[in-house]
């Protein structure tokens, strides 16, 4: 066993053991910031410094307009989600962080889709964009392009009946939620 | 009036009496503004140098440190001290020069991205984009780093700006929404607490830096006080609690003593009071404290379960906290006589482990005697700073502080060089103390500029080097594990600290007798101005007892 600071090799399996609590699931973080520059730095800094992976990160305006809001996906089974908000809410610029409860919460993503597809697939394509509710924004000889909403769940449903046409590229916006109920997020 | 005189205002505002710095071209204006701006300025000479003197002051005052540099190199040697601040929780403000505007992001001469670099080691930055939010940023910087868990902030001003002439009103209102620390404590997390502690068979109380911020040293005797607790404290809370004391445990943690780290080992309750579990404290996580119940006292949520689930959380000022919780267990008129088997237990660990060395059967100076006769040389009464390595922990270990405020060192960061800047700092933030610095003949050569500054500035710190011509530690772990092959380690003779200090314009000072060595370091503290000493001690020479990193508490050597 490789011990800190002697000279005994460490295997790579004791080098990704770590410690804290982890949750194993999804976690959508739904935060208020001050509108002001650097703060996105000082938030992606944060998740790098303390060795936090971000899986999506939206960010955009709110109804105030000294205020934006960042929406961002970690992954629970990786990293402790308590210590990844109780780091965030240091950050002088952060107002508010509500880790969204899955089951009471809305969530979206839009994503676009660059699918080959000439004559004779097009039909089956449009199918399966129909039955996804997605819509067909582009269409050339050779090409299809297919917008999506919905779930990250959905989006990835999506792209695997689409792939085996030839997919193109993809550009996905990563995910924005909202709690379900009359109160706010 | 100018931005740069309205700068001096607002440093007046907020109490500040002196500024660490070095001047360069992005804050020329700044410094124009020092000529008639009624605060003391002490030219240092290297960033590093102002950057933990500024940190020295801090820790020694309580007050916020000032430190100044210029853009570019003069921020980017900030870098060390910064970092060491937010480690170890210090409030200071950095003040640093930024290129004209119009070169901003054109890598303009002694241009560097500090706000982007300082992002991740500050509590807080600011970047002024207009002259009108200089007087607002200034205050804001001094708010958040002296309130809550303390911190560096660092305020970037672009050489144009700070020319800008602008209006200056006072700044009294600083709000801020996204920060408002939580001082009081819960009353009903404090009161689970104070129960948990009366039912407590064998309880500790593990004492830390936050403590010390928080000023809180009253109300941790006064909570030991209620039923003899044990305490043990950090190597950043020295100082916190009176040592000597029937109740101390001395320090634990990796060189800590045996009572303290087996009475961690063996504790049913651990009250944990602006601490943060550092791996240089809990040893092997996962064998910590094994039957140990957790209360957590800190002002910053962050700590609380961060390394350690805490049982009873409390976010809360020390001060704050320690007082009620003293009133809280008070009421509970527990039976102190549950403690008397622990106690026991505890002594026989004292009586048959305490802090010992083989000394020298000829004039040699051991290490630990060096420590000792300083203690003696100083009656106990000196501010102490040190450097990083073996001294720092035979300092720790032998060095029995009573009060807070008087052991600075460089805990969490760990930097070398940190000393003797820092002791200047403490020096001019308490004129009327005798301040020393126990430094390493590896370390103190990182900032031995700054004698140049004492001298000239008359700063009278006592620099003490425990010269064993090693990187002692590294050389200590090369020996113990790492087979006895030593690499690069060995400092040798080089340089002659004696004519070096004269060449600073200091008194240099050679000791080399076990037996002199008491009236020997009071004539060195006799002596006016800076005094630089070589102390030569044993060379090779293990710090003791220690557990080895990555191991438990009770698997403790030497």
């Amino acid at each position: 066993m490789g011990e800190p600071g002697t000279k005994a090799p460490l295997s790579l399996e004791e080098l990704q053991a770590s410690t804290g609590l982890r949750t194993g699931r999804k976690h959508v973080l739904s935060i208020l910031v001050e509108n002001k520059s650097g703060v996105l730095t000082r938030i992606a800094g944060l998740f790098a410094r303390r060795g936090f992976n971000i899986d999506t990160l939206t960010v955009g305006p709110t109804d105030d307009e000294q205020i934006s809001r960042v929406t961002l996906t970690v992954d629970g089974a990786l990293h402790p989600i308590d210590q990844v908000t109780k780091q965030l809410h240091k950050l002088v610029n952060v107002l508010k962080i509500r880790d969204l409860e899955p089951g009471d919460t809305v969530s979206r993503e839009l994503a676009l889709f660059k699918v080959s597809a000439d004559g004779a697939q097009r039909g089956e394509l449009m199918q399966i964009t129909e039955i996804f509710r997605g819509k067909v924004v582009d269409v050339t000889k050779r090409s299809v392009i297919v917008e999506v909403t919905g779930t990250t769940e959905k989006i990835e449903a999506f792209e695997g009946m689409v792939r085996p046409f030839g997919l193109i590229e993809m550009m996905r916006t990563g995910e924005i939620a909202i709690s379900r109920g009359r109160t706010e997020t | 009036m100018r931005a740069v005189d309205a700068i001096m205002e607002c440093l007046k505002a907020e109490g500040v009496d002196v500024v660490f710095g070095l001047p360069g071209g992005a804050n020329l204006p700044t410094y124009d503004a020092f000529v008639n701006g009624g605060i003391r300025h002490i030219l240092v000479r290297h960033e590093a140098g102002g950057g933990h003197a500024a940190q020295g002051y801090a820790k020694a005052t309580g007050k916020v440190g000032v430190a100044f540099a210029t853009s570019g190199p003069g921020a980017t040697n900030l870098i060390t001290p910064i970092t060491d601040a937010m480690m170890d929780s210090v409030p200071v403000v950095f003040i640093t020069g930024q290129v004209r505007t119009e070169l901003l992001g054109t890598d303009g001469f002694q241009e560097a991205d500090t706000l982007g670099i300082t992002i991740p080691i500050v509590k807080h930055s600011f970047m002024i984009q207009d002259p009108r939010e200089i007087p607002r940023a200034i205050h804001e910087a001094f708010h958040i780093a002296r309130t809550g868990r303390p911190g560096p902030v660092l305020v970037d001003i672009p050489q144009d700006l700070s020319r800008a002439e602008i209006e200056y009103e006072p700044v009294t209102d600083v709000r801020l929404p996204g920060y408002q620390p939580t001082t009081e404590g819960n009353q009903k997390q404090i009161r689970q607490a104070a129960k948990a502690l009366a039912a407590a068979r064998r309880p500790v109380i593990y004492a830390g830096g936050g403590v010390v911020n928080a000023n809180a040293s009253a109300e941790l005797v006064e909570l030991a006080a209620c039923d003899r607790f044990p305490v043990t404290c950090t190597l950043m809370g020295l100082g916190a609690f009176p040592a000597p004391h029937e109740q101390w445990l001395g320090m634990l943690g990796m060189h800590g003593t045996r009572a303290a780290n087996y009475a961690m080992d063996e504790a049913d309750l651990i009250c944990a009071v602006g601490a943060r579990f550092d791996d240089r404290i809990t040893g092997k996580l996962s064998e910590f404290a094994p039957k140990a119940k957790f209360i957590h006292i800190d002002i910053d949520p962050a700590e609380i379960s961060k390394n350690v689930p805490a049982h009873i959380p409390i976010v809360g000022d020390a001060k704050n906290v320690l007082a009620k919780l003293a009133v809280e267990y008070r009421a509970l008129s527990a039976d102190g006589a549950r403690l008397g088997d622990w106690w026991q237990r505890i002594d026989g660990w004292k009586a048959k482990y305490p802090l010992s060395y083989e000394d020298s059967k000829d004039n040699e100076i051991k290490p630990q005697y060096m420590i000792q006769a300083l203690y003696e040389a100083t009656k106990g009464e000196a501010i102490v700073s040190s450097d990083v390595g073996q001294h720092q922990m035979w300092t720790a270990q032998y060095y029995d502080f009573p009060a807070p405020r008087r052991w600075i060192n460089s805990g969490g960061l760990g930097t070398m060089g940190f000393g003797l800047p820092a002791a200047m700092g403490a020096a001019v933030g308490c004129p009327d103390r005798l301040v020393c610095c126990v430094a390493g003949d590896g370390s103190v050569q990182m900032n031995a500029q700054e004698l140049a500054t004492c001298a000239q500035e008359k700063i009278p710190i006592k620099v003490f080097i425990m010269n064993n011509g090693f990187l002692g530690m590294v050389r200590q772990w090369q020996e113990l594990f790492w087979d006895g092959k030593y690499s690069h380690v060995e400092t040798g003779e080089f340089p002659d600290f004696v004519k070096l200090a004269e060449a600073y314009g200091a008194t240099g000072m050679r000791f080399e007798d076990k037996t002199t060595l008491v009236q020997d370091m009071k004539r060195a503290i006799a002596t006016d101005g800076p005094v630089f000493v070589d102390v030569r001690v044993t060379r090779e020479e293990n710090t003791y007892p220690m557990i080895p990193a990555g191991q438990a508490a009770r698997e403790m050597v030497g």
